[in-house]
């Protein structure tokens, strides 16, 4: 309702302004320099206006990366978001068994990017992995670090083991959060499971599911660290997602402008995307 | 709709009941006729929502059997029952429109179209939500939300009662009555079996014909409103029943009068002269008078508050350390200090252990 | 020390939340702010307490104006209509926690912890945690928090609103007693004229963020200076009825009529409204000039003791609060006596010119 004002509040944002200044607004805008410059060495710079954009924007390279990025994304929200509720419907709700399952979903969210990357390199490596062998012996032919597919087939399970969780806890706290007078409303009136699902549990669970999707997307959107421990983008340029195309460009070729502005437009694509996410499930809320 | 019959009831939460304690549920026979109106009512943990539980197939009693029109239904599914619910938070599909969730029972069990708009239409009427029924469920107030409820209950023919579980704890106090009116009047029209849980004694006296009063797992009375007023058969009844409730005053028996502190208040019956227990008698603050001044018999009692609640005053004395309450109307005298009480021989009982003596 | 409220007011936007006021609660006062939810009360005890800052006006306190002294420097303390206690600390550490802020020595804590536990029934639970106790424990508990630390005001924010019905006429018979040998100025917000006329103390009426009436409880329930007053201290609502006086006669708009009550025989000719408070409407005569009336029953609520009866009268609903119970079927006609001696008379702009419920 009504809340007091007093100005003196300000004070304490204070160090935050300072901090998120520091760690944000200075090199974004530095980034923004880059990217309208040009440069032979020497920190000496020109005036570029806006060739770099246009260069990237126009670029087969630039282009390719997007398109595999848009791929490996709805891939993984396609498949993570409806097995995350799956997993979540069918954990227990109540009972001993509720913190073991907590713990064993929280794990993988523990490991630090790079271990994952490292781990899913060995366990699906063809000649030593436990799972490269295993689909050899079985009679795949099998070898993610030569065939495209294998490489994509890999990486998209690594990034479903890795983060699949996190949908599966937002969205079994949604589920604890639903009183048990609806499920009871619902034996009454007779409804069967999968109306269960569809008119209560799924309601109930829109919120965290649209901070899951809206989540899930932008991590997989700048997937870097997994990846480069993974495959390195390889083989060829095979997964080579919009992250690893940056640091190719910005650090292997050294070409700062380009990068400066592909970084923009990354940034760009990703804030404008999140926000039609949230939009499009939000509209339907207000309804 | 149904009779419906619980038979030797008994319930407790943990294994092995050993004590009388552990039983959230005593020893439990009630019959409710076809097409009543019942309440349960008692304070929390009486044990009345496990009761509701156990009726509406939430919940298996420990020992016992309910009976829908003869039929054992004790170990059947809240769907097979045919019971709706309505529970004390609204309970609607937020998503669907008000025609839908009405709908929503009837299509659930496969009844055909037509038939389903018919129903969900003469109950839109009943319950007032005819212009509502294109709206979603999810913006109505808390009491529309209720009524949603409940016209998922009266919407489905096969519905053999239809449970109330402190329906009115979410509505605005100010739009009560309306709602209990309206319960009132549905009540008349579709005489479906009705009971209402509550611990409120206003909703529980207002709606219902016959009333469940209990109390630590216990039932202490079922009788009408005016039953649980007048004869109170149990102290507890008397207490909680009635605002402010009954004074208990622990008497002795002499010469068939029940003597407080030394002066008879009431005639007594024989039956309160033979026996052992703790004996005292009851008699609500309604039914307590000043004796007119310089005249005659009474308890003589201490004035120590007035309470003025307007159409009347609550007055607390104290007779030989007892304290008594009396409910004196606007404009009538109340006596300073000193003054000597009577009870009206009609409604003054006298009580055993609790129990009232006949 | 007193408090006085010098034309405060606070807007919040365009939004008047409370209109100009003025009040003064004295020394040891029992004040209870009576309204329906929204009516301003919470915000008016923000106000009281320096939780808010008024838009305009002035608060002082003990003759000193403490507008905008923030409420960690006035010795404030406010119970609130949740229970609020701090759940993991026990009963005792709860009671004791503004003592300990104020850092008293531990023997001085413990006696005052001690008093109040006795006082509020709560020795027995001294060692337990709040989840341990029933709601009516646990707000006893938060009550104890309040007046241990002995505050020049005490603000009570409808403290019985979630407890159930007999817990709430428990605590309502402790409540005066607890402040009746205190200083402090105890301010009480309900929407229950019952509990005003039970504390007794003063009664502000509050309606759309204006104090309408402020005087002795009494005074105020029997004297209303207008219609507003009266409604908001009529728990059913008192009602009301378009009266024309005509010569010795109040007509109806239906064309019924009655003698004009004696006390009212001065009243000029002209259009009234009538307020009937509804214990004055009851199923058989009573009091000095019973006038029969016909209505539909809407409902018969029964409270154990008495029945508040809905019925429809002249296309308004009135209400009769009447002793027994008398199970009035839904929809029958029924013929009730309303006590027009009793009447309250408003003019046209609703100010009371004449009639008094007096004892």
């Amino acid at each position: 309702m009504n809340k007091t004002h007093d100005n003196r509040a300000w004070f304490f944002v204070l160090p935050v302004v300072a901090l998120v200044a520091f760690n944000a607004i200075i090199p974004l805008m530095t980034v923004v320099n880059y990217s309208v410059q040009e440069t032979f060495g020497d920190n000496v710079f020109f005036w570029a206006g806006v060739t770099w954009f246009e260069q990237v924007l126009q670029s087969q390279r630039f282009h390719n990366a997007l398109g595999r990025q848009l791929i490996f994304t709805f891939t993984i929200l396609a498949i993570e978001i409806p097995l995350g509720v799956a997993i979540a419907l069918a954990m227990p709700r109540k009972g001993p068994w509720v913190p073991v399952c907590l713990v064993l979903m929280a794990l993988p969210l523990l490991i630090p990017w790079n271990v994952v990357g490292a781990m899913w390199n060995i366990f699906a490596l063809p000649d030593i992995g436990l799972l490269g062998r295993s689909l050899n012996a079985l009679g795949f032919n099998y070898n993610f670090t030569r065939q495209p597919g294998d490489a994509w087939f890999t990486l998209i399970l690594m990034d479903v083991w890795h983060w699949t969780s996190l949908v599966v806890l937002l969205a079994y706290a949604g589920l604890v959060s639903i009183p048990d007078a609806y499920y009871q409303a619902a034996r009454i009136d007779g409804a069967s499971s999968f109306a269960i699902f569809r008119y209560i549990q799924l309601p109930k669970m829109k919120r965290v599911l649209t901070i899951a999707v809206l989540l899930r997307f932008m991590d997989s959107f700048m997937i870097y660290t997994e990846l480069s421990v993974l495959t390195g983008g390889g083989p060829g340029n095979a997964t080579t997602l919009l992250s690893i195309d940056l640091v190719k460009i910005a650090l292997g070729q050294f070409d700062l402008g380009p990068a400066a502005a592909m970084s923009l437009i990354y940034f760009l694509i990703i804030l404008l995307l999140s926000w039609v996410f949230y939009t499009l499930m939000m509209r339907n809320e207000q309804q | 709709m149904a009779r419906i019959v619980l038979d030797a009831l008994r319930h407790a939460y943990g294994p092995a009941p050993a004590s009388d304690g552990d039983w959230a549920l005593k020893r439990l026979d009630l019959e409710w006729e076809d097409g009543g109106a019942y309440a349960l009512l008692g304070p929390s943990g009486c044990g009345k929502t496990t009761l509701l539980s156990i009726i509406s197939g939430l919940l298996r009693p420990t020992e016992g059997r309910v009976l829908f029109d003869g039929e054992d239904v004790t170990a059947l599914p809240p769907d097979r029952r045919h019971i709706a619910q309505v529970f004390q938070f609204p309970v609607v599909y937020d998503t669907m429109t008000v025609y839908d969730n009405l709908a929503f029972p009837l299509r659930n069990r496969g009844v055909a179209e037509p038939e389903v708009d018919a129903r969900v239409r003469e109950i839109a009427g009943m319950i007032d939500l005819t212009h509502m029924l294109g709206r979603r469920a999810a913006g109505l107030t808390a009491d529309g939300k209720q009524k949603i409820s409940l016209g998922r209950g009266l919407v489905r023919s096969d519905v053999n009662a239809i449970m109330f579980d402190e329906p009115l704890t979410v509505i605005d106090p100010h739009l009560k009555w309306q709602l209990r009116s309206k319960l009132k009047e549905l009540h008349q029209r579709v005489r479906t079996t009705m009971i209402y849980v509550t611990h409120d004694q206003t909703e529980a006296l207002t709606f219902a014909d016959k009333v469940v009063v209990m109390n630590q797992g216990e039932v202490v009375q079922i009788g009408t409103p005016v039953e649980l007023f007048e004869r109170p058969q149990h102290t507890f009844v008397g207490h909680f029943i009635g605002s402010p409730g009954m004074n208990v005053l622990p008497c002795e028996i002499a010469g068939g009068k029940a003597v407080v502190a030394g002066t008879p208040v009431a005639d007594c019956p024989p039956a309160a002269a033979t026996g052992s227990g703790r004996l005292e008698v009851g008699v609500r603050p309604e039914f307590v008078r000043f004796a007119p001044e310089g005249g005659g018999e009474g308890l003589p009692a201490r004035v120590v508050k007035v309470s003025d609640a307007g159409r009347f005053s609550i007055v607390e004395a104290q007779a030989q350390g007892h304290r008594v309450k009396l409910l004196v109307p606007e404009g009538v005298a109340i006596p300073g200090e000193s003054a000597l009480l009577r009870f009206d021989p009609d409604r003054t009982a006298v009580y055993r252990d609790g129990w009232i003596v006949n | 020390m007193s408090l006085e409220l010098r034309r405060v007011s606070l807007r919040v936007g365009a939004e008047t939340h409370i209109h100009p006021t003025d009040l003064v609660c004295e020394p040891g006062s029992f004040n209870v702010l009576l309204g329906t939810t929204l009516a301003g009360k919470t915000t008016l005890m923000k106000l009281m307490a320096g939780l808010e800052r008024p838009t305009s006006g002035e608060v002082h306190f003990g003759g000193r104006d403490v507008t905008g002294v923030s409420v960690r420097n006035r010795n404030v303390s406010m119970v609130y209509q949740q229970f609020i206690n701090y759940p993991n600390m026990s009963v005792y550490e709860n009671i004791a926690s503004p003592l300990k802020v104020a850092r008293l020595p531990d023997d001085e804590i413990k006696r005052r912890v001690g008093t109040f536990a006795e006082l509020l029934r709560l020795t027995p639970m001294l060692g337990r945690r709040p989840s341990e106790l029933s709601g009516g424990q646990q707000q006893r508990t938060a009550m104890a928090r309040a007046l241990v630390k002995d505050a020049d005001l005490v603000l009570l924010d409808e403290p019985l609103a979630n407890l159930d019905f007999k817990l709430r006429e428990e605590l309502r018979d402790e409540l005066p007693r607890l402040f009746a040998n205190r200083d402090c100025i105890v301010v009480y917000a309900t929407t229950e004229p019952v509990e005003a006329l039970l504390f007794g103390g003063h009664t502000a009426c509050l309606f759309e963020g204006r104090v309408v009436q402020f005087g002795p409880t009494g005074e105020v329930y029997r004297s209303p200076l207008d219609l507003t007053s009266a409604q908001v201290f009529s728990d059913p609502p008192i009602n009301t009825a378009q009266v024309t006086k005509a010569g010795g006669d109040f007509r109806l708009a239906d064309g019924g009529s009655f003698p004009v009550p004696a006390g009212h025989a001065g009243l000029a000719d002209g259009a009234y409204t009538l307020g009937v408070r509804p214990h004055h409407v009851s199923p058989a005569p009573e009091g000095a000039q019973p006038v029969a009336i016909e209505g539909d029953v809407l409902v018969t609520e029964l409270s154990g003791s008495e029945s508040i009866i809905h019925f429809t009268f002249h296309e308004r609903t009135w209400v009769s609060q009447a002793h027994g119970i008398h199970p009035f079927e839904v929809g029958t006609r029924q013929r009730l006596y309303a006590d027009m001696s009793k009447a309250l008379v408003f003019d046209g702009a609703g100010r009371r010119i004449a009639g008094q419920s007096t004892t």
